[in-house]
């Protein structure tokens, strides 16, 4: 799913500071589940601005509300009744969600609310880490359902390189080599034979080359 | 033990200090608490192992948000203290009072102009 972090709230609240109707909107997707825009999330902020406006001795109207999901436009529908009474909104969904909100309110200020981060998994409570990077061929067939492309810092095809230290990225030692989870996975399950055939360079026109992506299915429009 | 304390707290009872939600916190300040105060176990005799240390996380988030938004950190708290500790409970809710005297009403009673009485009067 997709990770994402709170922004900090000095930031947040030097972009509505001027504003006097302010709409939280939360997400109940990915960024519920890493905990940094859903619903509860969506009332910590109201609640904080709330507080910010009323001890500066100013009247402010902030409420919070959080959709299924922003990346889409039925539930973005949900806010068509009730955009007009703010002046600006927070959306705290991924930048897919604030995109496609201000795409779809067009004359409305949007703000993130939140960093977007990666596509991740979540490790335990608080503890995210990346294992995809969307790149449009996925090749985990090959590699022992561990990616080269978002394990590995150098992104390399053959590795490990020479920067691998006893299972550890040179980049930093926290960091696991990808090749040396690659290989140990490949030995468990006896395909260690995969290392005696290079693999080809990697065909990345379906990554971000051609500019952003569009993904048509015939078979599913309606 | 019939020890006295100042008659300006109000008790809000709960579980385990792990049931206290950072949400809590924050609507008593909007609804014009002068300051709050989260007093679980003593750590590492929760009954439900981690209560009180997940308080403790929450309480010092909310300090950070009160900060950044003008109310002041130092009027939350948090304490920790067994059941057989009615004494210094008594002495803590003097102490908290006397604190939040010193600090004043809290910014959000003062903006709502709910602040036109003193605060309590500290018993000691």
């Amino acid at each position: 799913m997709i990770k994402a972090v709170p922004k900090p709230l000095e930031e947040v609240l030097d972009l509505v500071k001027d504003f006097t109707k302010v709409l939280i909107a939360g997400c109940d997707g990915c960024v519920t589940v890493c905990e940094a825009g859903g619903l509860k999330e969506a009332k910590v902020l109201a609640s904080a601005l709330r507080l910010y406006f009323t001890q500066a001795g100013r009247q402010a109207q902030i409420d919070e509300i959080s959709l299924t999901r922003q990346c889409e436009k039925e539930y973005l529908a949900q806010l068509s009744d009730k955009m007009d009474a703010y002046d600006a909104v927070v959306s705290l969904a991924c930048g897919c969600g604030v995109q496609y909100m201000a795409e779809m309110y067009n004359n409305k200020i949007i703000y993130p609310g939140v960093d977007t981060c990666f596509l991740g998994v979540n490790e335990e409570r608080g503890l995210y880490s990346e294992r995809c990077q969307a790149c449009g061929r996925c090749i985990l067939a090959e590699t022992g359902g561990i990616c080269p492309i978002a394990r590995c810092s150098k992104r390399m095809l053959n590795g490990p390189c020479g920067g691998s230290d006893a299972g550890r990225c040179e980049i930093n030692k926290d960091i696991p080599c990808g090749w040396e989870l690659i290989y140990e996975r490949l030995k468990t399950l006896g395909q260690l034979d995969r290392f005696e055939k290079p693999v080809d360079p990697k065909d990345w026109t379906t990554s971000r080359d051609g500019g952003p992506r569009k993904i048509v299915r015939e078979d599913l429009r309606i | 033990m019939r020890l006295q304390y100042p008659p300006s707290v109000r008790i809000i009872e709960v579980p385990c200090t792990g049931k206290v939600d950072v949400m809590h916190l924050l609507m008593a300040f909007e609804y014009g608490a002068d300051g709050v105060i989260v007093v679980g176990c003593m750590e590492g005799e929760c009954h439900y192992s981690v209560g009180n240390l997940y308080a403790k996380k929450r309480v010092n988030r909310v300090k950070e948000i009160l900060d950044k938004v003008g109310v002041g950190g130092e009027r939350l708290a948090m304490y920790n203290l067994s059941s057989g500790m009615g004494g210094r409970f008594a002495e803590i809710i003097r102490e908290i009072t006397e604190k939040v005297m010193e600090l004043g009403p809290s910014p959000i009673r003062v903006a709502t102009g709910k602040a036109t009485r003193p605060i309590a009067e500290v018993t000691t």
